[in-house]
């Protein structure tokens, strides 16, 4: 039998029947939709969390104060139990290194802020002029703080644009002094706002300069050390650079932690890839189910069509024709199942897309390619037993039942 | 020329736990062109002789020529290809595929060879045309009647034009008009020489044959070549 011949056999056979065609189809197409829509969402929430990352900064290393991770046990530590604070004298050693090119030093505390008889609650980032290089931070009117000597403690103050809001409404906030803890000071620049993200809500925000800071929190640790690399491939040196530096200042003591931006996107990226991949075999598990229904339906198939097969025996057909056909016709169950259930899948990533529009839920390539291609090889590995029992029916028995 | 020899052909049936001889020693010589009528019984034979005859089934001792060509010691795949050419089947049940039409039912013996599609498109053209389906061509079963659809199957049978044809009670579904008619065309098959074996409980459908066997039990209890000569 030519191939054409077969496949329009299949086909007609297929849709002589098609109640249980359509729904063969439908659970078929419902397992392939999983995949795809629930890989969208798995690798959509990869990419939200990657992206968000990646706005914190380029080529980034972060200090932290304390050693934490796994060092193992160090006498060193054994003896000082309570590790060195970091300084701003510290932060700005660090611009010695030669694969560091900015150097942004991190105090936080909270306080409240007033102007014209309105108050609340800010949070206090305490930084340098460089800090709003290494975290993106775009203003909208004014500038940054001033580019002098980090120990001195300007009282000017950047704010974020959700205070500016609230403290001066639709007046203009450059130049107006507010009182910041028990300090006044002149707003010099405001922020563009930035809506919700990783790490500090910059709208809400209140930038001073870092020496500012710790004198108004009365403290003259830092809460990080924000170092931007010369360049990505700068950042493991600019990492054992910084760490060398500070051990050096450190008395020999390794009393901080230094984390790169990579390494935390690449563990997020890790995790979330898991995720997604978990997820992707929950829904290949109702490939599978779908897989065993097409198996169902052509086993039934068979034995609606016992006459038929026992006709085509009759009139010279090999065993493998009928097999062929028997199988075409589970091919062309799953094949079309596939295709409906990755438009499907598509459609309902676009809808969340829409729906949702910082989410790309976009389904992973690897995840559509595996999913059509296990509806596939299911449907024709489960279309393998029925086929084979049609292709070995006695002719006579299958004759007698018409 | 013998198209069919058959020698001690056994054939048994194992119905719970006795035993069923279908065909004991059958000897028979069938020549070409012949038009035999097989009458008896239910359960004398007569259908398990049809199958055997056709290659439906294998018998479980004696040997089976047709055309001088040992064919029970034949592959499966080797018997379809001879049931595919030499063989042309005419069922009670008509056994056409529902879904297709008298067209494409016409064609099928040529689908399942791999002819190609212009060849059967001609050779199914002039089959509706001479079995008077002309306008019936896109029909599907359901759509015809009792003596169109046997008409399809004949036709069907005879689209190989195979020297054998093997017809199993082909008007038993039939009112006796239209059996007339199915009868009148498979006997101008056989003027036109092709070998006609026909199973029938039908006594007036025997008495047109040229040559009656009567079954029983699974053995020729009469053959009319033999009483004659």
């Amino acid at each position: 039998m030519r191939p054409a011949d077969i496949l329009r056999f299949a086909r007609d056979a297929a849709t002589g029947y098609p109640l249980r065609t359509t729904l063969s189809v439908l659970a078929m197409a419902i397992g392939v939709a999983a995949v795809v829509l629930l890989t969208a969402l798995g690798d959509g929430a990869r990419r939200y969390v990657v992206g968000q990352f990646s706005s914190l900064g380029t080529n980034l290393v972060i200090v932290l104060p304390g050693r934490t991770g796994t060092g193992g046990f160090n006498p060193a530590t054994a003896i000082t139990s309570t590790p060195r604070d970091l300084t701003i004298a510290d932060a700005q050693a660090l611009l010695r290194a030669p694969a560091v090119r900015r150097v942004g030093p991190l105090a936080v505390g909270t306080s409240e802020i007033s102007a014209g008889g309105r108050l609340r609650e800010v949070m206090v980032a305490g930084a340098n002029r460089d800090f709003f290089a290494i975290r993106n931070f775009e203003l909208a009117q004014g500038e940054a703080l001033p580019d002098d000597d980090w120990q001195r403690a300007a009282p000017v103050a950047v704010i974020g644009a959700k205070v500016q809001e609230e403290l001066f409404g639709r007046e203009p906030a450059l130049g107006r002094l507010v009182r910041v803890g028990d300090r006044r000071l002149r707003v010099i620049g405001v922020l563009r706002p930035t809506g919700q993200g990783l790490g500090m809500n910059t709208d809400e925000l209140v930038v001073v300069p870092v020496a500012l800071a710790q004198a108004m929190f009365n403290a003259n640790t830092l809460f990080r050390i924000l170092v931007e690399a010369r360049s990505r491939e700068a950042i493991p040196a600019a990492s054992t650079q910084v760490l060398e530096l500070l051990k050096q200042r450190h008395r020999g003591e390794e009393d901080v932690t230094v984390i790169t931006q990579d390494a935390v996107l690449a563990t997020f990226d890790k995790l979330l890839g898991a995720l997604t991949l978990a997820v992707a075999g929950i829904a290949a598990i109702s490939l599978a189910v779908a897989g065993i229904l097409v198996m169902n339906v052509m086993l039934v198939a068979v034995t609606q069509r016992t006459g038929e097969i026992g006709l085509l025996k009759a009139l010279g057909a090999p065993a493998r024709t009928i097999r062929l056909a028997f199988l075409a016709e589970a091919a062309m169950l799953s094949a079309s199942g596939a295709l409906v259930g990755y438009l499907l899948g598509e459609a309902g990533a676009f809808l969340l897309r829409r729906l949702f529009p910082v989410f790309p839920a976009y389904p992973p390539d690897w995840a559509v390619i595996a999913g059509l291609v296990t509806a596939l090889s299911t449907g024709l590995l489960f279309g393998f037993l029925p086929a084979r029992r049609a292709a070995r029916l006695d002719p006579v028995q299958a004759l007698m039942k018409h | 020329m013998a198209l069919i020899e058959l020698s001690g052909i056994e054939r048994r049936f194992q119905l719970g736990d006795t035993t069923v001889n279908a065909l004991a020693g059958v000897n028979l010589r069938i020549d070409s062109g012949e038009y035999v009528a097989v009458m008896g019984p239910s359960g004398s034979g007569k259908s398990t002789l049809l199958n055997l005859l056709g290659l439906l089934d294998r018998p479980d001792a004696g040997s089976y020529r047709l055309e001088n060509r040992d064919v029970t010691t034949l592959t499966a795949d080797e018997q379809a290809r001879v049931r595919s050419t030499r063989i042309g089947f005419v069922f009670q049940s008509f056994h056409l595929v529902p879904r297709l039409t008298a067209a494409e039912n016409i064609a099928l013996p040529m689908t399942l060879a791999g002819i190609a599609p212009a060849e059967r498109e001609r050779r199914v053209a002039l089959a509706l045309q001479s079995f008077g389906l002309e306008h019936r061509a896109d029909h599907k079963p359901d759509q015809l009647s009792g003596g169109q659809r046997q008409r399809v199957a004949i036709a069907r049978a005879t689209i190989m034009q195979p020297p054998l044809i093997l017809a199993d009670e082909p008007t038993g579904n039939l009112d006796r008009h239209t059996g007339e008619e199915v009868v009148n065309l498979l006997e101008a098959l056989n003027a036109q020489g092709v070998t006609l074996v026909v199973v029938t409980h039908d006594p007036g459908m025997g008495e047109r044959a040229r040559r009656r066997l009567v079954m029983e039990d699974g053995r020729l209890k009469f053959d009319s070549a033999n009483a004659a000569g």
